[in-house]
């Protein structure tokens, strides 16, 4: 049987004292009751690892980058051992055939009973051949290792949008996940952001492990704790922001002073995530303390919703470039100036045929 | 209020169109959508940065105070107007429903269009809507402002959190139906100026009707009756 987190934790030379102090932290994380505590550590304590297949399709890595830094000590030298990382090809020790080899002992040995974590999207075009992972289709990989899954996490905004590689027009046709066509039908949860927080990752994996379900998933199928509220909900600037205090331009006054920073694109009020309450770094700072807008990366299709730094989105489809306002305003201006312009036709006419009559 | 023939020179008849519930709507309505344009507005661009303290200040906080109660009575006013549809007489119902089934209103429609384009010498009269009036009624006003109420609630319920009734009702299902918040954001923006074109063409074409066909329009708003300035019976009645 595979080692429990808990002996793992204690091999690592990590105190008992720690190790709860790590669960109620997990529990206070994941919104749930100090009651919750002990049932996060009894699950650690007996509980099998997860066994875990991290694949990586077209990515930047930036997930497993940010997962590694999960922030508290603990879930820093833990996390990586919590789960049985089986396979990941960024961090693992093997290599070439001895690491492929790995994903079909995983599959053999777990079959049903593993959780296939997947760190970017399939490209669709030309059979998958954008994507090679030891030369065969990464899309061809992806569709055995779900076969035989029990669950599929999505990470980052690869694996649940799409993100950058799916930005029109999607020259390989990257589909994210829970699109790709002739997947198993298996519960997908989507981890967004790019990459997510890390907290936020490693709080997914203990929920998983602890109740041994998903946690609660929004209709987009998020996990409801850190994906119910917007950026925008717990700013610290929201003050300013009701106040009609912004951030006209990045050196002016009000960006000294910390306005909002609506104005030059934040897009913070159309953003669903935890980076306002958890942030990052350990909790040190979020883009928006850093002074710079939210480009709303935990988004479906953020990068196709205009520039970082309008607040309006460009509308496309029109020829043009524009945004609601220059499309509507425009709109507007015909309609008037058709208005005006039948007004005129209507008098002429009017005064013509009225003139043997008053 | 029809006169007699004492005086058939000068014969003018009228029909009650516009009941006073519905003319109280009308006018609540048109308040309620121009303060949602103005501070939805300002709402996507919002006024130049106030000074000084944050909490001396609630400027944007007030104006989406006033969209948001504006957006209240849009809400319950055109409630009010689906339940008038049936209480009301049988012209409150014609904007919901227009006779698309019938050849006789496309031939109509085609004659009001031709007088527009300044084809037909005259209009046809009616007492409630012309054909044209009613279908640009139908398709603009009554479904974009389900469409603006729809989308308009779904942003709302963003602020008002999981749990809530416009969460529940329309957020869950609105956001992830236009793919997230930021598109919402842009189509109800967009159906802003889809009002405002609404709103100029709606305007013109009345005061143009009131000047050039037979029948009053602007005065009806306010009084309920419809005066037609001469002699033959609307084609919509009798």
């Amino acid at each position: 049987m595979t080692e429990t987190f808990y002996e793992v934790m204690r091999r690592q030379g990590i105190t008992r004292r720690s190790f709860l102090k790590y669960c109620s932290l997990t529990a206070a994380s994941l919104g749930l009751g100090p009651s919750f505590a002990p049932q996060i550590a009894h699950a650690m304590e007996t509980k099998p690892r997860i066994p875990v297949l991290w694949l990586h399709g077209l990515e930047c890595t930036c997930c497993s980058e940010s997962f590694i830094r999960s922030a508290h000590p603990l879930a820093k030298d833990v996390i990586l051992s919590m789960i049985s990382l089986d396979y990941d090809d960024t961090i693992m020790a093997a290599a070439g055939q001895q690491a492929e080899a790995i994903i079909e002992e995983t599959i053999q040995k777990y079959d049903g009973n593993y959780i296939l974590a997947c760190e970017g999207n399939p490209p669709l075009n030309q059979e998958g051949m954008s994507c090679i992972i030891a030369g065969k289709p990464y899309l061809e990989q992806l569709k055995h290792a779900a076969n035989h899954c029990k669950a599929i996490i999505s990470w980052g905004s690869c694996a649940s949008w799409g993100c950058v590689q799916a930005a029109r027009p999607n020259p390989t046709q990257a589909t994210p996940i829970h699109m790709v066509p002739g997947l198993a039908a298996k519960p997908i949860i989507k981890v967004p952001g790019c990459p997510p927080i890390a907290e936020v990752m490693t709080a997914v994996i203990t929920y998983i492990l602890t109740f041994e379900k998903f946690p609660e998933l929004d209709r987009q199928g998020r996990p409801k704790m850190f994906y119910s509220q917007r950026i925008h909900d717990k700013c610290y600037r929201r003050p300013h922001f009701d106040a009609g205090q912004f951030v006209e331009a990045f050196d002016d006054e009000g960006a000294r002073k910390g306005y909002c920073l609506y104005k030059v694109g934040c897009k913070g009020p159309t953003t669903y995530n935890a980076c306002s309450t958890v942030r990052w770094n350990g909790g040190l700072s979020f883009p928006i303390q850093a002074g710079h807008p939210c480009i709303g990366c935990s988004e479906d299709g953020f990068w196709d919703k205009g520039g970082f730094y309008d607040r309006l989105t460009d509308i496309h489809g029109f020829g043009v470039e524009a945004n609601a306002d220059e499309l509507g305003g425009k709109a507007a201006l015909v309609v008037g100036a058709a208005a005006a312009a039948h007004a005129a036709v209507s008098a002429v006419k009017r005064a013509r045929s009225n003139g043997g009559k008053e | 209020m029809s006169t007699d023939s004492a005086h058939p020179s000068h014969r003018e008849e009228a029909v009650y169109v516009y009941e006073a519930p519905l003319r109280l709507w009308h006018w609540v309505n048109a308040f309620s959508i121009f303060t949602l344009a103005a501070t939805g507005y300002l709402i996507g661009s919002p006024p130049p940065s106030v000074g000084g303290e944050a909490s001396a200040s609630f400027l944007f906080g007030w104006i989406r105070y006033l969209h948001f109660a504006a957006g209240y009575i849009l809400v319950i006013g055109f409630l009010f107007r689906i339940y008038w549809a049936f209480a009301g007489n049988e012209h409150a119902k014609q904007i919901f429903l227009p006779p698309l089934w019938k050849r006789s209103f496309w031939n109509e429609l085609l004659h009001e269009v031709k007088w527009y384009g300044m084809v037909a010498k005259e209009p046809l009269k009616y007492s409630g809507h012309n054909p044209l009036a009613t279908l640009v009624m139908h398709v603009m006003f009554v479904w974009g402002i389900v469409f603006m109420i729809v989308t308009g609630l779904a942003l709302y319920g963003e602020g008002t959190g999981m749990g809530s009734w416009q969460h529940t009702y329309f957020s869950s299902w609105v956001i992830p139906l236009f793919g997230q918040s930021q598109d919402v954001h842009t189509w109800h923006h967009l159906g802003m100026w889809v009002f405002i074109c609404f709103v100029i063409v709606h305007i013109y074409a009345a005061v143009r009707e009131d000047i050039m066909s037979r029948q009053s329009i602007m005065s009806s708003m306010f009084s309920g009756w419809r005066t037609f300035r001469d002699g033959a019976p609307p084609i919509d009645k009798k």
